[in-house]
């Protein structure tokens, strides 16, 4: 379904290392490390709900301050802002042009 | 089903993700007839509303909390669990359910619709915001979409005349239907159960394989959006447009309103002066000026005020500006443990905190939750704006500073809201280092395409606010105020009495008990009685100074405002440690009776209380002090 022409690089990086402009496919859920006060469970189930989920096209937006979080990300037709410490629970690999 | 009675309505309920035009639909749907159980601002409360349809019948309408998921992350949503599943009490399960979706943005939306076709019962989906996909160049198949899905499928336009016909028309067609095989039993198993991370990408591989079937999109959507966001989300110009639109809110608040409030001020000075023209002198003249028109009426006199904060308020909401507001906000506020999305339960308290309270039902986690319930009294609200107002208009000069852009009132005022927010951020802070630690809650939210806001759908909203404060000034506070009139008037001054008659009556007499306490702060007893009813409604305070100071004026006629009578009584040190007091301003009634409803819990009302109180008593103990000393007394 996507542009054959991009290829991606390398293997996963956490969404939340990516800067401005990035785009990538998602490729993974993995909630493990992350500091949240939620069940175990829940923050995968969230993220999928606002479709960041394995095989969706994201591109990075907008940046927050201070130190570049929260961070705006656009998946297939909708933007969604989320913290870089959330953001890490997303594995994806980076699209290059 | 037997005709001796009629049945009650059949009622519908509208489900969506949020900003998918749930209200805007709502309000084309049922215009003024609508009824909301509370406040405005986010729509928390329970909203109902009746329409009658093309077919003739009569069709009660529910606009229920945006959700993404009957599996309900936050109270909000739990609402919208609640009723869509039947489980709320004292609420039967709608007969129907209208899905809105929005056209631009269908994954999320029918995410959730596949979700609602577990519980088997009649669904419609109405494609809103029909008119922006067009104009995106998106085609929708709605048959095909209809097809796939299993359920009739109608596209709306909330916000054009004539644009939810079709959905009106297939209400008909889905009543008519669940009449003719009789109405779901209420309380019937239902298919749905909560689903789990592998159940929710089966979801989300169906969605995709429909919107493959039915839905052709651009490659690059919400130009127009991502265009404003790269301004009104830059880190340093979108903070400084952020801060420019909050202090040109507060400046509007008293500039824009200022003329209607001249007008309403001036009726009543004529309604009092007829009354006084045309009745004998007595009790029942007595209680009609000096209690209801000098107490209501200088309530009533700040509607203004509150329907140009409730205007800004709306719009932001509508525009889609409110989740860039948190996304700007949230690490700043994250540096006292709150989360982004307490900005807009604060910002709505400022207009009120009852509402702003409500609206944190937002906030999933509980610990975040409180933290920010517990600082919300602290934005000052605008039952404040009338004891602010009329303290600065005594005591401040109307003098131009910054070259002319502002007034010092102004400045004053914006002074008083910034040490409301400094406060808040401080006990925040402290509250989540201390009894509310732990990891805030994630984020997590969708940052809507910009819309403009609709004046209809605004003056929808403004309507209900007018609505809400006109019935309160007309119950609640008339009431208070003939209460407060009955206890400053009687009983009478004894013979040969050297004071005015007020000075002997129990409200005298409960000021001058209360006095020995709050002279160390620099209130007299006039203030002291104001005080206790300005915990029903704080606003009352300024009813009540009305009051007495109209009963106790020995006829001086020349001082007929209340604000001038002050300028001549009160010193400015004392006027000062009334503001700082009114910072802090101890809960009113309803404020602590929602915290306990949305907490359920009697503690968190009373740790509420006392707290402001202390630090009520302390700002006003030290701001009397220092004033004395630099000033005088
Ligand atoms: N262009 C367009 N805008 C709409 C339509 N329906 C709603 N809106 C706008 O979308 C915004 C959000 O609508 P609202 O009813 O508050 O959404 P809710 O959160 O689902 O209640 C408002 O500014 C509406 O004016 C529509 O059909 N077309
Ligand atoms: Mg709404």
């Amino acid at each position: 379904m996507h542009n054959h022409a991009r290829h991606k690089a390398g293997h996963g990086v956490k969404l939340g290392s990516l800067g401005k402009k990035a785009r990538a496919e998602i490729v993974g859920l993995d909630e493990t490390g992350i500091a949240t006060p939620l069940q175990a469970g829940e923050l995968e189930r969230r993220l999928i709900e606002m479709g960041l989920v394995e095989g969706a096209v994201i591109e990075v937006l907008h940046e927050g301050f201070p130190r570049r979080d929260p961070m705006a990300v656009r998946v297939s037709d909708h933007t969604v802002a989320l913290r870089r410490a959330e953001a890490n629970a997303v594995i994806v690999q980076v699209i290059e042009e | 089903m037997t005709h001796h009675k009629p049945p009650p309505p059949p009622r519908i309920a509208l489900v969506g993700n949020p900003n998918c035009g749930k209200t805007a639909l709502f309000n084309a749907m049922t215009g003024a007839r609508q009824k909301v159980a509370n406040y405005a601002g986010v729509t928390v409360e329970r909203k109902e509303g009746l329409f009658v349809s093309p077919a003739g019948t009569r069709v009660k309408v529910i606009d229920l909390p945006g959700t993404y998921s009957l599996r309900a992350r936050s109270p909000d949503e739990e609402v919208t669990r609640d009723v869509v599943l039947g489980r709320m009490e004292d609420e039967e399960v709608p007969e129907a359910i209208v899905c809105v979706a929005d056209a631009t943005n269908l994954r999320l939306n029918l995410r959730l619709v596949l979700e609602l076709k577990k519980l088997d019962r009649p669904i419609i989906l109405a494609l809103n915001m029909m008119d922006e996909a067009e104009k995106q160049g998106m085609t929708i198949d709605a048959a095909e979409l209809s097809a796939a899905l299993g359920i009739p499928v109608v596209p709306t336009v909330a916000i054009q005349t004539g644009g939810v016909q079709a959905l009106l028309d297939q209400i008909d067609r889905t009543i008519q239907v669940a009449e003719t095989e009789g109405f779901a039993p209420v309380h019937a198993q239902c298919g749905w159960s909560e689903p789990n991370a592998h159940d929710l990408r089966d979801y989300h591989r169906e969605v995709e394989r429909i919107i493959a079937l039915s839905v052709t999109s651009p490659t690059r959507p919400h130009l127009a959006t991502h265009r404003i966001d790269t301004v009104l989300l830059h880190p340093a110009a979108g903070l400084a447009i952020l801060l420019t639109l909050l202090f040109l809110m507060f400046q509007a608040v008293f500039t824009w309103a200022r003329l209607p409030m001249e007008l309403i001020d001036g009726g009543l000075t004529l309604v009092k002066g007829l009354v006084d023209a045309n009745m004998a002198d007595g009790p029942l003249r007595s209680l009609l000026t000096d209690g209801v028109i000098a107490g209501v009426g200088s309530v009533v006199i700040f509607l203004p005020q509150i329907l140009v904060l409730f205007l800004f308020i709306q719009i932001l909401e509508d525009s889609g500006y409110m989740a860039r507001a948190a996304f700007l906000l949230d690490r700043l506020m994250g540096g006292v443990g709150l989360h982004g999305r307490a900005f807009i339960p604060l910002l709505s308290s400022f207009a009120c905190a009852v509402p702003g309270i409500m609206a944190a039902r937002t906030i999933e986690n509980r610990a975040d939750r409180i933290a920010t319930i517990m600082i919300a009294p602290l934005m000052t609200c605008s039952a404040r704006l009338p004891v602010y107002t009329l303290i600065i208009a005594a005591f401040v000069p109307q003098r131009d500073v910054l070259g002319g852009w502002v007034g010092l009132p102004g400045l004053v005022m914006f002074a008083l809201y910034a040490a409301g927010i400094l406060s808040g951020l401080i006990v925040a802070f402290v509250l989540k280092r201390t009894i509310l630690h732990g990891a805030r809650e994630p984020l997590l939210m969708q940052l809507p395409a910009y819309r403009l806001p609709r004046p209809r759908n605004v003056a929808l909203g403004l309507f209900e606010r007018a609505k809400a404060f006109l019935t309160r000034a007309g119950t609640t506070i008339f009431a208070l105020m003939v209460v407060i009139w009955f206890l400053a008037s009687y009983p009478g001054a004894p013979e040969g009495a050297t004071e005015p008659a007020i000075h002997y009556s129990i409200a005298g007499m409960i000021g001058h008990f209360l006095e020995p306490v709050l002279a160390p702060i620099g209130f007299n007893w006039q203030i002291a009685v104001a005080l206790v009813p300005g915990m029903a409604a704080r606003e009352v305070a300024v009813g009540v100074l009305g009051t007495i100071y109209a009963l106790s004026d020995s006829g001086d006629s020349l001082r007929s405002s209340l604000g001038g009578l002050l300028a001549a009584s009160w010193s400015l040190p004392t006027a000062l440690s009334l503001l700082a007091w009114y910072v802090f301003a101890p809960q009113c009634i309803a404020t602590l009776g929602v915290v306990r409803r949305e907490l359920n819990s009697l503690v968190w009302p009373a740790v509420m209380f006392v707290f402001l109180t202390g630090l009520a008593y302390l700002a006003a103990f030290t701001t009397y002090r220092v004033a004395v000393a630099v000033l005088g007394g």
